[in-house]
């Protein structure tokens, strides 16, 4: 373990970077937004949502064992599960539940 | 706060929180063994707050990194809430004292169950149901942390593929959105410019070109979208 002194840094360093980027639009263009802005922050939500989607799954190699088969099953079965009951955490639950039998007994 | 908001912040916060509490866990127990007490776990969690940063931050305490290189990693790590703050300022304009916190707390979770709950129940305060929310996640995320630091795996099972949760949340509310809406492009151009750049960057570079890329693609497109909003 390093010095308490330079952990506090570290962390403190992490946090306030955090915290420009969470603030810095609203800082900038919380007065006057701009109208390109209006625009992005209407239809960003859907693409950044998409975005998050592939950051999820970002670790699968395409080359390399299972190939992603076990994460596209599993959203496929989220996404089902979804479409039939409409309920979040039954979907969240049942998705969780069907990955990680995928990964421990399946896919091993 | 009335209950009824209070009531509607909790309902929505329970998806994040099994996941919250798991993955603090697992950042708790990665602290730990490095040699960092429960303390410094809620540290953390209480000053950054966010996921992936803190478990790479193990990672950064563990190496001794300097300050240039951590605060580098931090800007590479989270730059995708820059993205964050640009699609809530209208939503968060007038949430006066709560702004602040809220604005600190805007992880990944709590911007999707903020985009995913674009309207809300009768009677529920806007402003108070967004602050709740973020306060919420965050206890739990503190709340995973401590316990992860403090008693390790308790788990008597292996708990491997459980951050699965995440990721079933954000399917979730890519799904709620394209049923709800009837413009799909965004959409697919997020979907499809984020695949391209993991493919052509990497797993640990994509971020920062696929937000360009989708940026550049969404003003390309600004004239038929902005004309479908207008219309609907």
């Amino acid at each position: 373990m390093i010095h308490t002194g330079q952990s506090l840094v570290i962390i403190a360093v992490m946090a306030v970077g955090t915290m420009v980027l969470r603030f810095l639009p609203f800082v900038l263009f919380s007065r006057n937004t701009p109208k390109w802005v209006l625009y992005l922050g209407k239809v960003l939500p859907y693409s950044i949502i998409a975005m998050l989607v592939v950051y999820c799954l970002k670790d699968i190699h395409p080359g390399k064992a299972y190939y992603g088969i076990p994460e596209l099953i599993a959203v496929l079965f989220v996404v089902l599960l979804h479409k039939w009951k409409h309920n979040t955490l039954l979907s969240i639950l049942g998705g969780t539940v069907c990955y990680m039998v995928l990964v421990q007994a399946v896919f091993v | 706060m009335n209950k009824i908001t209070v009531k509607h912040a909790f309902i929505t916060s329970l998806p994040v929180m099994a996941g919250y509490i798991v993955l603090g866990m697992g950042f708790g127990l990665l602290l730990n063994a490095k040699g960092y007490s429960f303390w410094w776990a809620i540290l953390m969690s209480v000053t950054i707050y966010g996921g992936s940063m803190q478990y790479v931050g193990v990672n950064l305490l563990a190496e001794g990194a300097s300050v240039l290189s951590t605060a580098l990693m931090t800007l590479m790590v989270n730059a995708r809430h820059l993205f964050y703050g640009i699609s809530m300022i209208e939503n968060y304009r007038d949430m006066g004292w709560r702004k602040g916190y809220a604005i600190f707390g805007l992880t990944d979770e709590t911007y999707s169950l903020v985009c995913g709950n674009p309207k809300l129940p009768e009677g529920v305060d806007r402003r108070n149901f967004n602050f709740l929310l973020t306060l919420m996640n965050q206890s739990y995320w503190i709340l995973g942390g401590f316990l992860g630091a403090l008693l390790g795996n308790v788990f008597p099972f292996s708990t491997k593929g459980v951050d699965f949760s995440m990721t079933a949340l954000f399917v979730i509310i890519f799904v709620e959105q394209w049923e709800k809406s009837r413009q799909h492009l965004p959409a697919v151009l997020g979907l499809v410019v984020s695949l391209i750049c993991r493919l052509l960057f990497g797993a640990d570079r994509f971020l920062i070109p696929a937000m360009i890329g989708i940026s550049c693609g969404l003003f390309l497109f600004q004239k038929k979208l902005d004309g479908e909003e207008q219309k609907s």
